[in-house]
């Protein structure tokens, strides 16, 4: 049966405030807080006024300004320019493409948090004007703040967190999104170089066949691809038979050979993963104590022969990544009913049949949103690729040799910002991952009905 | 194949892999106690032992100034570890004890926000701090530190939201009965009924910092002063210092690995014991 939405005039919304509000309701969207005035709501009423002043000075003093800015990104290079009354040249220092573009994405987000203070204060006096038709209590500016602690404790809460996110995650995406479209590269540095829009051209350099830059990309992706599913089914199978193998029945000690495995995620990566980089290293500890053994007589090219540092990276991450998805699975195992297996055994189910009709199926169920994080984790596995192999051995046809045949989208998009200083091209490549992993992991999340059912995350 | 066969298999095969996973652990301990200089070694036992590699490690401190970087990773983690936990504890309850409008649109941005890799947001992070000045200097550390308290790490909160969804909301209607604010109920009910969580969340937070290797290298950049442990030793294995400090950086990593192996078995602790919830039946 589908719901009839029944049009209330009287339910506070910003609609209704512009459609049906009195005349203090309607001036609110001019002078804010005139509506709270009007109901002698003073402080609330101050406080949007407040607001609303401090957003037209921040506007007239600084806000135009930076949004001609972000549309200009500079127009002055700077560089010694002839004073004549004094009669020497002078430097000036110029416009700075990035922090034009930086304070014209903040004023973007100003201007966006003070339409939504905006409707909310029309909210607000139109829910005055509601409550004072029908002679309900309006709370005064005292109570709006106890109620802060009490049924807006959200409000109250999240301010800090919502502030953070804006400002480190939301706003930086936002901005690296905008440099995908300048050509902010290494020839066109400010200060002192400015950069401008040049739309879909970025795109189109990364994302043609015909030219280094393109086939990196296409070549490194396919890597990023195919070390994604490598790296999460190997770590992901090998994991739960480590896990059944422990938690059987007859297993001594299990305690003891789990905490051998939890210690080896216990030391930090960076730790592990450098000591294993130059154990494997062609005069290393490895290749040493293989010749000596008499087993090899040249060194084994661990991380100089492409194929051989792709495979050593898989092997090297299911070192890392096998206790993980132990302790997943252990986990799980101990909270499967055991209901379910004395029934399956009084069916007379053998071992193999209880595996694959309970146990795996439960496995499957309870894990599928791990094995979606984290296969978008290994798209983005930054530090198992950097710290080992750098990316390395180097390939000359990568884009002249700015990648390797290791690397990731990502730290290629890391050797291509933070090395070459070609901002655009990560941007890019930024965008395409994320794109990437976001379909799949929307596609896959909405398959597994994860985000209708919360439960799964508990 | 026997029973008996079979378990002898089974205690064979987790004792090779264990030795695989425990021969670089062992390794490291090994190179840390080696008085040979130099990466290269021809023997799986140090030669010579030596406590020297632990002792120069914190008093010569020219070049590589590793007392210096370990307090910078302490402020730091210390700092963001109370901050961090605060944020998740809070968008944690939030989520799961309060019902408001926007809620189900949030769940769902943090959980597509949680896909995008902090690493992405890193670099223009970078140049909004610039922006208002925070790279210079000793503020690079409290760069560093705003960066790991209140940046994508606070979106992990559900492993916490799922252990307040176990608390039973009959709780909180009682408490709320006898005229409790939301506020009472959640620092007087539900964080003392909550330990384990809170313990766990603020372990992960501050082992982050110390593991972290990316962010603090864009941030830090090349000022060995305010260099953070993780960045600090990746240096000492760079070409042109490993002969020097190769097994200096093995005792350092010894240093910081083994409180963080110990905080962080006691996190995996905490976290089962959250997983089994609140109020035991």
């Amino acid at each position: 049966m589908k719901k009839q939405k029944v049009k209330d005039p009287e339910e506070i919304t910003f609609r209704n405030a512009l459609a049906h509000g009195d005349a203090a309701t309607r001036c609110s969207a001019v002078i804010m807080g005139a509506g709270n005035f009007a109901h002698r709501q003073i402080g609330k009423g101050l406080m949007y006024l407040a607001v609303e002043l401090l957003f037209f000075l921040y506007m007239a003093e600084l806000g135009v300004g930076f949004l001609k800015g972000l549309v200009t990104l500079g127009t002055n290079k700077g560089g010694e320019v002839w004073n004549d009354a004094k009669q020497v040249y002078e430097y000036t220092s110029g416009d700075n493409s990035m922090l034009f573009l930086l304070y014209g994405t903040f004023t973007l987000f100003v201007i966006f948090f003070f339409v939504m203070v905006w409707a909310d204060g029309l909210r607000s006096a139109y829910k005055s004007q509601i409550y004072a038709k029908h002679g309900r209590h309006l709370n005064t500016f005292a109570e709006d703040i106890r109620a802060l602690f009490d049924g807006n404790l959200y409000k109250f809460l999240l301010s800090g967190p919502l502030v953070c996110i804006f400002a480190f995650t939301i706003v930086p995406l936002v901005f690296m999104a905008l440099i995908a479209f300048t050509n902010y590269d290494q020839h066109h540095q400010p200060p002192g170089s400015l950069f401008h829009w040049v739309g879909l051209e970025n795109f189109q350099a990364m994302l043609s066949s015909d030219n280094g830059l393109g086939y990196a990309f296409w070549h490194i992706l396919g890597w990023t691809i195919v070390w994604a599913i490598f790296a999460t089914f190997l770590n992901y199978i090998f994991g739960i038979v480590l896990a059944l193998i422990i938690n059987r029945r007859d297993t001594k000690l299990k305690s003891l050979w789990r905490f051998i495995f939890v210690l080896s995620i216990a030391v930090p990566q960076f730790v592990s993963l450098l000591i294993m980089r130059t154990m494997l290293q062609p005069d290393g500890a490895v290749n040493v104590l293989l010749k000596n053994a008499g087993l090899i007589q040249r060194s084994l090219p661990f991380w100089t022969d492409a194929t051989w540092a792709r495979v050593t990276v898989i092997i090297i991450n299911l070192w890392v990544g096998i206790p993980f998805t132990m302790l997943q699975v252990t986990g799980i195992l101990q909270n499967i009913p055991k209901e379910l297996y004395e029934a399956a055994e009084m069916d007379g189910a053998g071992p193999l049949t209880i595996f694959f009709k309970i146990t795996m199926p439960y496995i499957l169920f309870v894990t599928t949103p791990y094995l979606i994080t984290s296969f978008v984790g290994n798209i983005n596995n930054f530090n198992v690729i950097y710290l080992l192999t750098g990316g390395a051995p180097v390939s000359m046809d990568y884009n002249n040799g700015t990648a390797g045949k290791t690397d990731l989208l990502v730290t290629w998009l890391y050797k291509l910002t933070i090395d070459k200083k070609n901002y655009n091209y990560g941007a890019v490549i930024s965008i395409l991952v994320f794109i990437l992993s976001a379909t799949f992991s929307l596609i896959a999340l909405k398959k597994s009905k994860v985000l209708e059912n919360e439960e799964a995350f508990q | 194949m026997s029973r008996q066969a079979r378990n002898i298999l089974v205690h064979a095969i987790l004792v090779v892999l264990s030795v695989i996973w425990l021969f670089p652990l062992f390794w490291v301990v090994m190179i840390s106690f080696r008085a040979e200089k130099g990466s290269y070694t021809t023997t799986f036992l140090p030669k010579s032992w030596t406590l020297k590699n632990y002792t120069t490690l914190f008093t010569d401190t020219d070049v590589f100034n590793f007392p210096r970087w370990f307090l910078n990773t302490l402020v730091v983690a210390l700092v963001s570890c109370v901050i961090a936990t605060f944020f998740i504890v809070s968008i944690a309850y939030v989520m799961s004890r309060l019902r408001f409008k926007a809620r189900k649109m949030m769940l769902n941005m943090s959980l597509i926000l949680g896909m995008f890799p902090g690493f992405m947001a890193m670099i223009a992070i970078y140049y909004i701090l610039k922006g208002v000045g925070l790279t210079q200097g000793g503020l690079k550390l409290v760069a560093l530190t705003i960066v790991y308290s209140g940046g994508s790490g606070i979106l992990n909160y559900f492993v916490c939201k799922g252990f307040f969804d176990t608390i039973p909301k009959e709780l909180d209607e009682a408490a709320r009965l006898d005229g409790a604010t939301n506020m009472q109920i959640f620092t007087k009910i539900t964080l003392p009924l909550s330990k384990p969580i809170v313990v766990y969340t603020i372990l992960t937070s501050f082992i982050g910092p110390w593991c972290d290797f990316i962010f603090s290298k864009v941030i830090i950049g090349t000022d060995a002063n305010y260099y953070t442990v993780a960045i600090g030793l990746w240096n000492m294995l760079q070409k042109e210092n490993i002969y020097q400090w190769y097994t200096r950086f093995a005792s350092g990593a010894v240093c910081i690995s083994v409180p963080i192996a110990i905080l962080y078995i006691a996190m995996q602790k905490y976290y089962t014991d959250g997983l089994t919830g609140a109020v035991k039946g």
